[in-house]
Formats: C-alpha cells, structure tokens, sequence
C-alpha cells in the first residue's frame, strides 16, 4: 500500500458529450465519424460572430433530478452524469463503504473543468441586476466554484483520501487523470474517479474566444466547421459535456475481479513557457512533456500505435503538436495513427483531456482509431509530420500489446500527455 | 387582499415542492422544513425569498430561524402580510 510505483489500470468509464448521453454512444458516434456541431438557434446567438457550438447530446436533467439539478451548475451536472455512468461501469453497487470492496478513505476524486461555473456566475449577476440582492441564489457560491463538480463528485461515490481540481485551461481533464493516477501510484488511494467537464456555451465565453479569433466562423456548414489539420480551418467549435474514468490500483482491481479495459501507464507534463495563448510554434513543449513521459514511465515508443491529438482546429496549434511526434518518435510517427476527434465533438475545453481519455481508452479496448472527419485538403505540413486517419475509423493492430497517447495543452502554455496501453 | 391560512399553505406547499421536490400534499402544518421536507439551510433561505414574493411579507433573516415548521412560517405571513 505504501509502494511508490503501482500498476494503475482503467476499469471504469463515463462520458456525456455532444455525440451521445453516454459512452457507448458517444464512441459509436466517434467511429460512424458523426459531428456534434448544430447552429446555435438562441436569440443571443443572433448578434455574435459565431453562431455555431456543440451541445450535450442529452440533457443532464433527464437523469439528475430537478430539486438536484437546480443547485449544481451545469458543469457539476455533467460531472455527475459521467461520474455515476463510470462508477457503475467499474462493478460498484453503491457508493463506497456501502460497497465494501471500496473503502472511503482510499477513494479520491479529481474532477478539473478550465472555466468553473460560469454561466452560473453570469446568470446570478443577471438576476442581481435585474431583480436584486435578496433574490441572489444562496447555492451560488458552491455553483460557481470551480473544485464543484469534484467536490460533488467526491459526495457522490463517498471519497475521502482527497477531492482535487487541478486548473489548466484546455488541459485540465487531462491533468485530472494524470493527478489521479499519481495519487494510486503513490499509494495515497486505491480508486479516484477522474475526469474533466465543461459547460460554457453562454454569450459572454462565446464572444470572448470568438473575438480572441479562436473560434471557427463557419456559420454556413456546422458539421464541416471543426476541421483539424485541414488547409482551411480557422479555429475551434465550443462543445460542452465530461467525460470520466475510474483508475485503480491493479491489484485493488484484481482483488474484486473488476474488468479491467487498460493500464493508465502514466503521464508526461511541462509548460511552454512561451506566450499566454500562442502554442510554441515547433513544438517544444509538447516535445518535452512527450521525453518526460517517456523518461518517467516503461512504455515503450515502439508499442505507440495510435494517438488522440489535442488537435482543434486552430491554424498554429494542430502542426505544433504533430511537428513534435516527428521530432520524439522519428520515423516511428508515420506509425501512429493520429486522430482528431475534436472534429466531432468539438472543443470541451476542461472536459477534452476526460471525454478523450475516454476515446483513448476505448480505442485500445476496440482496438480502433476513431476518425478525423472534415479533413477535405490536408495541410501538406500535417502530411508530412504524421499519419492522420481521415474519413473513416481504422483498425489498429489485432495482436500484441499496443499503447495509445492522449494529447491535451492549454492557454497559459500547459501541456499534459496521458499514455495508456492494453493489458 | 391577504391570504387565508388554507391559501398561505398550499402556496408553501408549492414553494416547497419546487425546491426541494416534496409532494404538495406531503406539505403540512406540522412538518418541519428541516426534518421532514428536504428543506436545507441554502433551501431555507430560498422558500424565504420566494414566499415574501408571494405573500408580500418581509421576513428579516433573525426571523428565519423561528420558522422550524410550515406552521410556524403560516403564522408568520399570517401576521405580517402586506
């Protein structure tokens, strides 16, 4: 229990996304290349720049009941949905304690959203405006705080070894899982369910990254809008949703007979370092947190078969982060079969590096590389850095141990990449 | 025209069922907010808010704790409404 070096695996997973109110769904979505996009028909939406976004696919009150729903922002709601689809999927029949192969003070949970409640905060500052103190809502505070979801999450399956939120912008999710597997194997926790969440198709974010010229203006075709790592893409698409994962000791897991889809080998981190939102154009921190996963962990570059790409849409972003698999791996990116499945579910921003841990995983336990779709002209210094699975799914290889990256960097210059592997 | 004590109820019962869920029938004057109907202090301060709008009544927060039951809260708007 005390060991710094277990073995951490993967035996639960959850998602909501703009594909699908659940994982299943939502991977059988990633594989049939379906996009999440839909215009946004909001009165609001008339007078901004970009009028596109994917939404949940699912209403989150459709399973969290209404006297619930309405004290948990709609990233909290999120979570929970997530959450109690992965608790579930890992075998637990309560939460812990209840269940007694769990004990709450070996359960932790990291649950990271990049923005926190925001359109709560937006919403009761409306309601101040136009109706007044008193009317302020008294659930605002534990709302809009951004540790909520996991706070609420934490409540949920009875965590008590320790509730964390790391925040790093696009990289949150991602640095969720990464803290999470740190913290089994380092033996402050047997299981931590970890994930990210996002809820930020409101006015204001939407105007913000629009005018920050991040966000793709393709009003005209929503589906075609998110296009990684095609010459003509022109920013993101805001998605919203989470997506969540139970980790788990190993041997924890093997004590109760739990299924067990991967190992969560480990995770490679640094910081650019460059600008507050521009990624290094070359790729170096992307290449660093790529040697420090590699320094750090046993996974060997040669099993690297396929790799879910942060890959938004943005024109420096996407070449980035493919100029860097070039310079770690040489010759062995042109065996990796790189996916962009921001195509499809858009950007969640926090909830990217949960929703596509997710897709990571189940790329392994499939053994399929979801597509890239909207790819119509690839961008010659994609082609030539990396080998992108366009149009549709592929298979990946049938026998032997394969292991798969997921890819996640945010404003600031964080950059966080996960490694998973089949066991 | 105020309101009688059968209306004040049924109008809690209303409040209540909306914030915390409870059936409206389960609404009586002898439950307490806390004990009986899912009512938090968050919650509280919510049916609060939400009844001095119905039943123009100012309730000052040193008042709230006195309202333990729906009972409690009835005489209160009973007494105070505008």
């Amino acid at each position: 229990m005390s060991s710094t070096n277990r073995t951490v695996v993967v035996t639960g997973i959850g998602a909501t996304t703009p594909l699908g109110g659940d994982a299943a769904s939502t991977w059988e979505g990633l594989v049939a290349g379906r996009s999440g996009v839909k215009p946004l028909t909001q009165e609001w939406a008339a007078e901004q720049a970009v009028r596109i976004a994917a939404p949940a696919a699912v209403e989150p009150t459709e399973t969290i009941p209404r006297p619930q729903a309405r004290r948990l922002d709609r990233s909290a709601q999120f979570a929970l949905v997530a959450a109690q689809e992965a608790w579930q999927d890992a075998g637990f029949t309560g939460k812990a304690g209840e269940d007694s192969s769990v004990a709450p003070d070996r359960l932790g949970a990291v649950i990271a959203s990049g923005i926190g409640g925001v359109t709560t905060l937006l919403d009761q500052y409306d309601v101040l405006k136009e109706k007044g103190v008193r009317r302020v809502s008294p659930h605002t505070v534990p709302m809009l705080m951004p540790n909520g979801p996991s706070a609420n999450v934490g409540l949920l399956v009875n965590a008590r070894a320790g509730v964390h939120t790391p925040v790093s912008a696009c990289a949150s999710g991602a640095e969720a899982i990464g803290y999470a597997i740190e913290m089994i194997r380092t033996g402050r926790a047997d299981v931590v369910v970890a994930g990210g969440t996002e809820a930020a198709i409101h006015p204001l974010p939407i105007a913000a990254f629009g005018n920050m010229m991040a966000m793709s203006k393709n009003n005209e075709n929503p589906e075609g809008a998110s296009r990684p790592y095609d010459v003509a893409r022109d920013g993101f698409v805001l998605g919203e949703g989470a997506g969540v994962l139970v980790l788990e000791s190993a041997e924890h897991a093997a004590a109760r007979g739990a299924r067990v889809y991967a190992e969560a080998v480990g995770q490679g981190v640094s910081a650019d370092s460059h600008d507050i939102v521009q990624p290094e154009p070359e790729g170096r921190g992307i290449s660093h947190a790529l040697h420090n996963l590699l320094d750090r962990t046993d996974l060997d570059p040669a099993e690297i078969v396929h790799v879910n790409a942060h890959a938004t849409s943005t024109p420096a972003g996407d070449i980035a982060e493919l100029k860097a698999l070039r310079k770690v791996f040489g010759d062995h990116a042109d065996h990796m079969a790189v996916s962009a499945t921001k195509s499809m579910t858009g950007h969640l921003l926090g909830g990217a590096g949960g929703v596509e841990s997710v897709a990571t995983v189940l790329a392994l336990y499939n053994r399929v590389a979801p597509p890239t779709i909207n790819v119509e002209n690839l961008d010659p210094e994609a082609e030539a850095n990396a080998d992108v699975v366009r149009g549709e799914a592929r298979q990946l290889p049938a026998e032997g141990r394969i292991a798969a990256l997921n890819d996640s960097f945010g404003f600031g210059g964080h950059n966080v990449v996960l490694a998973f592997r089949t066991v | 025209m105020a309101a009688t004590q059968e209306e004040i109820v049924a109008g809690l019962a209303e409040i209540v069922n909306e914030i915390a869920g409870i059936p409206v029938e389960d609404v009586q004057l002898d439950k307490s907010f806390t004990d009986d109907l899912d009512v938090d202090s968050l919650s509280m301060v919510e049916v609060v808010v939400a009844a001095e709008e119905r039943f123009d009544v100012k309730i000052p927060d040193e008042d709230v704790k006195n309202l333990k039951t729906v009972g409690d809260a009835t005489d209160y708007i009973l007494k105070h409404q505008g």
